[in-house]
């Protein structure tokens, strides 16, 4: 019988390789990896990097990208950028929202509550593309999780603008960068030094705004991460622990047919 | 079989212990399957309305939804706050001052629920010119308050507050 | 024996005459298990205890979800955002999918191992090929549920395999979707079958385990053995506390994916909304389905390719008419042992040509593994099932007396000299 184990060893083992290799056969260019503080079994968000990943957002990513599945109360969340309850509420109100109809049956606009989504830039995806040169800009929502490579490769791609080599052709509106598909891009770089000023005083570069932004938007991919990754936790401890009890009751058990012999 | 004393006394620890750990795991399984059924962080977030009272003439009232129930919002005329205040609390299935059930005796804010099996009462009806539970025939008076039929309580009054004299937040 | 059970209660005695239900209860904790069963054995036990969490949190799930085409995928994001707990349900249910057919694989190579599929166990074979076919259409459709870009194409792709069918292909297309392309009326009536198919597969299960009841459990020597005798335990507490042991070590795994990984065996394009407009650059079934897949595109021929695939699990069901050797247990089949694994190696190897672009060296490989998977139950077992030697099988699980050379008419009876 040992020798099966060893083979179902053997087999487990090429199962997962192929599994994995399902997922790294197709990054042409090696993306960047980032020593990201949300990765690992224990791993949580970094509370500051989220909150200036939000303000990356807002200031910058937001004008183009809607974030459609995510309310302004998420923010106040924990596990999240955990702004306090009466941030919130001003971050909320600073952005207006259309309701309605009222009782004349007219929509109207009014400060965004806690409990609104995020208010998109554009009234649908068509005039998002229309405005964007024909290329719709993604929603933000679920992006890492939408991308192989997650994190790493929105971290690259925000740093993998470059000037193109020599014979390279690029159309009007399209950009070189490294990690896309075909090098190709049509977002124009939207990092650039101090484009947005940290009200924590972090020094915005553009390798700083990329891991904060990449960070906020890995935590609105996955707002559960932390509870996720706790959980785990606690769960393998008492598997292991159970496991441990059935396997010292099964000897028990078995032992009764062992003696007979 | 030579120890049996000591034998069992271990084999019962790893047994109990099993069927301990076994059953914290179980009760453990089943809350998320449970909990999933309560309001989600969407719904709860939900929690206030605000109302614009400015057009309600006296005696006249609205009905509003909030969390998906009504809620009856009714500007009362004199006479109706006087009947409210000179009832005797003696009269009352369920005592309760119509000072303490209003923020302003002008404004009657309640759950437009019956108290009794669910229904909506209807407004201006009802031995008491309060209102009237078509289901069971349950009589509110100008306060909400049950005189008279199977309800057991007065209708429910909730959590509001005036924005100013225009608005009621609701919740 | 438990048919005869009488209950020591009154009260038990009353209602076992009406209905007996503490006679079946009886007859599964005294069932007589061969006490040789190894822990490819358990996998039984795991697989029922996938199939009642997919239930169960699949009913959950269908609390939340809404199936419309305009708001599935935002209710899953809603599931996973917003319910309580409701992110761990779903990556349950998603992951207990794979997790499912890991074990559903294992438990068909252990059968094919120990030759659990030869008589008298046919009808459990076929009844647990069923199931499995059952498990696909079931997976197949609920991966269409989320109403992802891989849900949306897959389903296209899938489906579109009917169309290969001569002269009603097309109409039975356009009939399975309710329309002109995969849309609302493909996912309602998916999300409709999808909810229905695992209580038939719950059916067929109770089902199986009746089956299997009747000869009893095959076990890794591959001899019949007499029931119940020094050679069998009862099934409760002995088979129970091992299956329970080895449920916890999957769980364990099951845990690493649902906490640590929970995206690893899905694929990133699924959290992209359903667009018809456009097309993912790789269309991938799940891991699970990957090496019909590979059958699928090896063959340069619409109908062959669906023909050889849906073959490739049809063939399985012959399987205990093909094989013919005097012992079950591939223990004893040296020569036969060494095609087992190339067969293991071969799926593997299909499975992986599988995710790959069908061109080139992968193409290659599909189409030698493919022209392999058909030789080995063609070709090899039924020739090397007449022509190996074997080696000799022991008499008892308990007294390991070898019988010398079997007779297969010895190795089937129930030796009362044991």
């Amino acid at each position: 019988m040992c020798n099966l184990k060893a083979r179902f060893i053997i087999l487990s083992l090429i199962f997962f390789s192929i599994t994995f290799n399902q997922v790294k056969s197709e990054e042409k260019t090696k993306l960047l990896k980032v020593d990201w503080s949300f990765k690992g079994i224990t791993g949580k968000f970094d509370r500051s990097s989220l909150q200036r990943g939000y303000q990356v957002y807002t200031e910058v990513c937001a004008s183009c990208h809607s974030m459609n599945l995510v309310s302004y109360r998420n923010l106040g969340e924990p596990g999240g950028p955990e702004f306090s309850v009466d941030q919130v509420k001003a971050i909320a109100a600073n952005f207006e929202v259309e309701d309605g109809p009222n009782a004349d049956g007219d929509m109207f606009t009014r400060p965004g509550r806690p409990s609104d989504k995020f208010v998109s830039p554009y009234p649908n995806v068509q005039a998002a593309t229309a405005a964007n040169g024909g290329a719709y800009p993604p929603d933000m929502s679920v992006l890492v999780k939408a991308r192989k490579g997650g994190s790493d490769y929105i971290y690259s791609v925000l740093m993998g603008y470059e000037d193109p080599p020599a014979g390279f052709e690029l159309e009007d509106g399209v950009y070189y960068n490294k990690y896309m598909d075909g090098k190709k891009i049509k977002m124009s770089n939207p990092l650039s030094e101090g484009i947005v000023t940290y009200s924590d005083g972090t020094d915005a570069t553009e390798a700083q705004m990329a891991k904060d932004v990449t960070t906020f938007l890995t935590w609105t991919a996955e707002p559960h991460l932390e509870t996720r990754h706790k959980m785990g936790v606690k769960v393998l401890i008492f598997l292991t622990i159970f496991s441990l009890l059935v396997y010292l009751s099964m000897k028990r058990i078995w032992s009764r047919i062992d003696s007979e012999k | 079989m030579d120890k049996p004393e000591k034998k069992g006394n271990r084999r019962d620890f790893i047994f109990t212990a099993s069927y301990t750990v076994g059953a914290i795991g179980i009760g453990a399984t089943i809350w998320p399957l449970i909990d999933q059924m309560n309001p989600d962080s969407s719904v709860k977030a939900l929690a206030s309305t605000e109302v614009d009272i400015s057009q309600i003439e006296p005696g006249k009232s609205v009905t509003v939804l909030w969390r998906g129930k009504p809620v009856f919002i009714k500007r009362r005329t004199q006479e109706e706050i006087a009947e409210a205040q000179s009832v005797s609390l003696d009269d009352l299935p369920h005592p309760e001052k119509d000072q303490d059930r209003v923020k302003n005796p002008e404004w009657l804010v309640m759950l437009g629920i019956c108290t009794h099996l669910g229904c909506v009462p209807l407004s201006d009806k009802g031995e008491y010119n309060g209102w009237f539970c078509p289901c069971h025939g349950s009589h509110y008076d100008t306060s909400g308050r049950i005189r008279k039929g199977p309800a057991p309580t007065n209708m429910e009054i909730p959590k509001y507050a005036f924005v100013d004299d225009n608005t009621i937040k609701i919740g | 024996m438990s048919e005869n059970y009488v209950p020591s209660s009154k009260f038990g005695k009353w209602f076992n005459d009406r209905l007996p239900l503490l006679t079946l209860s009886k007859h599964l904790t005294d069932y007589p298990t061969p006490k040789n069963l190894n822990y490819w054995w358990t996998f039984g036990g795991i697989l029922t205890f996938c199939l009642i969490s997919q239930i169960i949190t699949g009913i959950v799930l269908g609390m939340h979800y809404v199936a419309h085409a305009d708001m599935a995928f935002n209710s899953i994001e809603h599931i996973m955002r917003d319910v309580n707990y409701g992110w761990l349900i779903r990556y349950i249910h998603s992951n207990g999918a794979s997790m499912f057919f890991l074990a559903v694989y294992i438990h068909i190579f252990r059968s094919l191992f120990y030759g659990s599929y030869r008589s008298p166990r046919e009808i459990i074979w076929i009844l647990g090929m069923l199931i499995y076919l059952l498990m696909m259409a079931t997976a197949f459709m609920g991966y269409v549920l989320p109403w992802g870009q891989m849900s949306f194409w897959g389903a296209t792709v899938i489906t579109n395999l009917f169309s290969a069918i001569p002269l009603v292909g097309e109409s039975i297309v356009t009939w399975l979707w309710g329309g002109y392309s995969v849309d609302n009326p493909t996912l309602t009536r998916f999300f409709s079958l999808h909810y229905l198919f695992p209580f038939l597969i719950l059916g067929l299960v109770v089902l199986h385990i009746w089956a299997l009841h009747v000869p009893g459990n095959n076990n890794p020597i591959g001899i019949d053995i007499k029931k119940p005798s020094k050679d069998t335990v009862p099934f409760h507490p002995y088979i129970t506390i091992k299956d329970l042991f080895a449920l916890l070590i999957f769980m364990i795994i099951f845990s690493g994916f649902i906490f640590f990984a929970p995206n690893i065996l899905g694929h990133s394009d699924n959290y992209i909304e359903a667009n018809p407009l456009v097309t993912p650059k790789h269309i991938v079934p799940e891991w699970y389905l990957l090496p019909f897949y590979a059958i699928l595109r090896a063959v340069p021929d619409k109908l062959g390719g669906v023909v050889l695939m849906l073959g490739s699990i049809f063939i399985l069901m012959a399987l205990p008419w093909l094989d013919s050797s005097k012992v079950r247990s591939t223990v004893f089949r040296p020569l036969y042992k060494k095609f087992f694994w190339l067969l293991v190696i071969d799926v593997l190897a299909l499975g992986y040509v599988g995710a790959m672009p069908a061109e080139g060296l992968y193409l290659l490989i599909a189409r030698v593994g493919t022209i392999y998977y058909f030789a080995h139950f063609l070709i090899v077992l039924p020739v090397l099932s007449r022509i190996e030697k074997t080696e000799p099988v022991p008499l008892s699980i308990s007294e390991p007396v070898l019988g010398g050379m079997l007779k297969p008419e010895m190795a089937r009876s129930d030796r009362k000299d044991v």
